[in-house]
């Protein structure tokens, strides 16, 4: 088991200077106990001073804990429509504000944010996304991925990683969980020649924020992923959302990187990288791989693979 | 197609499709969002004329599906934009979802619908399964016989959906390639006195409006969920009221006048029709043929199927004796969707009760003739006289196989 350290990663100046400004995420909302998706969100209107946000969002975890009617925790306009379509709706939004900017019928500076959980990006809203990224939109996308359908209980995505147990690939006789790799979003995005696209984790708030407002200042679509450890969903105690993604990013599961128009470029290098075991077996979704030492090598020679793509892009694009 | 009123109205040939497109351009939205769909595609093809020479304000939002259509149009509309979409059949289908959400949010989306069969198996053909189908959807339904009423149905729609005791979408139906592919001539009002009659919007509120920051879309249980459902059936039945208003100031404005249905030589009827869109227009041209011969015949022609008129449409039956309706989809294991309605209309609401005929017809572009409508009237005449439907209950009109 990892121990919670109670350690917080040095904060950057910048993210000081955000961590003054006032706050538009109020608590009260229903996430669980110990969740970090609130870390993000309240981010958000911090990011600049020199524009407004409007937000969108999915049907998820994040949707239905924040807006439960008559209350709200967001004190910044935001919409919510369907699970599928956040992209295309804000592409909607973003549209008529530039129609009306043209029209002279409106004169502030406003920059438009998506957010999904791993169902509603990397699979059913993957369509609404590539389109929206492809039409170039003035849109920040920014997937919280958290590895399953959490808000329905723990159904597997395709962004549920190789062994996990999930309700819909439970462990059994014949079954030690999510068969497969998963799905390499962040590539995908990249595919569409998005401006800025960067993988961040719950756990680095500086690397986190110096990339929100990265991708937010940039003129047309970015994209971030964001690792966002889930409590029920991972089988963690509630303290350990941020050290189990501080070890996602260690093992190499969860490289931090960004590409700039193209250049890619590796944020942080672990000291020592950790072992996959390790991070696989502190959770328990993942418990049963004790028994299954075959499927933990899988799970590792993907990792290894997949970190020697990045330095192999990060060279090639230097 | 980018044929500019200027000043006067015009008397152009168009086709149906076109002349929505005009009014697209009459009306100047501030987004539009669509997917082409056949037989829709050329509303969105002409009006991508109209913003590629600058003769709209559009943003216009090429998506890569109805359903993302129907989303970036909601996603406009909460934006505060007046916003105008065209669609058929399976693309309809795919804004399903959506076309809920839209209603439930108040937002006076404006489409143009080219009625067209619902694939199983794929058809592109004219039947009105796809409107019938999100009949429940919460938007208000305006019918169209010709291009006139199509174009026309479109530069009221934004009055009808705007106004304050309605704020609902709004679909203006038209025929698949019967109207929207063939020339008409009709009349293209001016520029100016269309944008004069459809007037700014005014939005409720916009999520562009960052100093009053509004939440949509909340998440809606069983402590509100139902009397938010209740204020979107207060908004739907007050447009009732609207869309006799706003066409009748239409009428002052342009001199053509609707109402919520419309009756044809239906006064002194035994024996009423019951259509919707294009199959009027030949029926109108039987019941003048058979009136020579002393048959005592009419048409009720659906304009507003959502809100249905029941009391209006019931009293305008009261004197039939035949009343035989025409549905253009059907419902399967039970009665078409216009049959049903007509039935709850003129059981609570005619003076007396006509015997009531049930016909399903037109599927998938089926062609409806005269001697098909001669055939329906006098199939009505024989009910009449026997005093009774019997088994002609229920029957497909001009398809093969045995009788149902």
């Amino acid at each position: 088991m990892i121990e919670n350290t109670g350690k917080l990663a040095e904060l950057s100046p910048e993210t000081k200077l955000m961590c003054e400004r006032p706050g538009t995420f109020s608590g009260g909302h229903r996430m669980c106990a110990g969740c970090p998706t609130g870390i993000f969100t309240k981010m958000l209107t911090r990011v600049s001073d020199d524009y407004e946000i409007v937000a969108g969002n999915a049907t998820g975890c994040l949707e239905v804990a924040s807006s439960i009617f008559p209350y709200t925790s967001w004190q910044i306009p935001w919409i919510h429509t369907a699970f599928e379509n956040a992209s295309a709706m804000m592409s909607g939004v973003e549209a008529c504000y530039k129609s009306l900017v043209r029209q002279g019928k409106i004169h502030k500076k406003l920059k438009f944010v998506v957010m999904g959980g791993d169902g509603g990006t990397y699979d059913i809203g993957l369509q609404s996304l590539s389109g929206a990224m492809e039409r170039g939109h003035d849109l920040t996308y920014i997937c919280y991925d958290n590895g399953a359908y959490m808000n329905t209980g723990v159904q597997r995505s395709s962004a549920t990683p190789l062994g996990a147990a999930t309700t819909t690939t439970p462990v059994g006789s014949e079954s030690y969980g999510r068969k497969g790799n998963r799905k390499n979003l962040t590539k995908i995005m990249l595919a569409h020649n998005v401006g800025y696209v960067a993988q961040a984790s719950i756990h680095d708030i500086s690397d986190l924020f110096r990339k929100m407002k990265k991708a937010i200042d940039h003129d047309g679509p970015s994209f971030i992923n964001l690792l966002s450890p889930c409590i029920p969903g991972w089988k963690i105690d509630a303290d350990m959302a941020v050290e189990s993604a501080r070890l996602g990013v260690d093992c190499h599961f969860w490289p931090l990187f960004e590409v700039e128009q193209g250049r890619f470029t590796i944020n942080y290098r672990p000291a020592v990288v950790k072992p996959a075991a390790e991070w696989v077996l502190s959770q328990g979704r993942f418990k049963h791989l004790k028994k299954h030492p075959e499927v933990i090598a899988a799970f590792q020679a993907e990792l290894d693979k997949q970190w020697s793509w990045l330095e192999m892009e990060e060279a090639r694009t230097k | 197609m980018t044929n500019v009123t200027t000043g006067k109205p015009t008397i152009v040939p168009i086709t149906g499709a076109g002349a929505c497109a005009q009014a697209m351009r009459q009306i100047n939205p501030d987004v539009v969002a669509a997917f082409p769909i056949t037989p829709s595609t050329q509303v969105v093809e002409d009006f991508s004329t109209f913003v590629a020479n600058g003769q709209v304000d559009t943003e216009f939002v090429t998506v890569e599906s109805e359903h993302s259509a129907m989303s970036a149009c909601i996603g406009a509309s909460a934006a505060g934009g007046r916003v105008m979409t065209a669609t058929s059949s399976a693309g309809m289908a795919y804004m399903w979802e959506l076309l809920y959400v839209a209603a439930s949010m108040r937002q006076p989306v404006l489409m143009t619908l080219v009625n067209r069969a619902l694939t199983g198996p794929i058809n592109i053909h004219c039947d009105h399964s796809d409107s019938m189908g999100a009949r429940d959807s919460g938007w208000i339904q305006l019918y169209s016989e010709n291009n006139q009423e199509a174009y026309d149905n479109l530069v009221m729609a934004a009055r009808i959906a705007e106004h304050p005791d309605v704020r609902l979408p709004i679909m203006v139906c038209q025929d698949g390639f019967i109207t929207s592919h063939s020339i008409q001539t009709m009349q293209l009002e001016d520029d100016t006195a269309v944008r004069a009659f459809v007037g700014p919007f005014k939005p409720y509120h916009s999520i562009l409006d960052t100093d009053h920051p509004v939440t949509w879309g909340a998440l809606d249980l069983q402590d509100y969920y139902i009397e938010h459902k209740r204020g979107q059936e207060q908004a739907i039945r007050n447009a009732l009221r609207v869309i006799q208003e706003v066409s009748d100031d239409f009428a002052k404005t342009f001199g053509r006048q609707y109402g919520l249905f419309e009756d044809y030589r239906l006064g002194d009827a035994d024996i009423v029709l019951v259509a919707i869109n294009s199959a009027a227009g030949e029926i109108k041209e039987v019941i003048d043929e058979m009136r020579t011969k002393g048959e005592k015949v009419g048409l009720l022609k659906i304009r507003s199927f959502r809100p249905f008129p029941y009391a209006e449409i019931g009293k305008a039956l009261g004197n039939a004796k035949i009343v035989t309706v025409l549905d253009r989809s059907a419902s399967f294991g039970a009665h078409g969707p216009l049959f049903t309605e007509i039935t709850t209309a003129v059981y609570n609401y005619s003076a007396n009760r006509p015997l009531l005929l049930a016909h399903t017809f037109g599927l998938g572009g089926r062609e409806l003739t005269l001697r098909h409508i001669e055939h329906i009237i006098s199939e009505s005449r024989i009910c009449l006289d026997k005093g009774e439907v019997g088994n002609r209950q229920g029957l497909w009109i001009n398809v093969r196989g045995d009788k149902l």
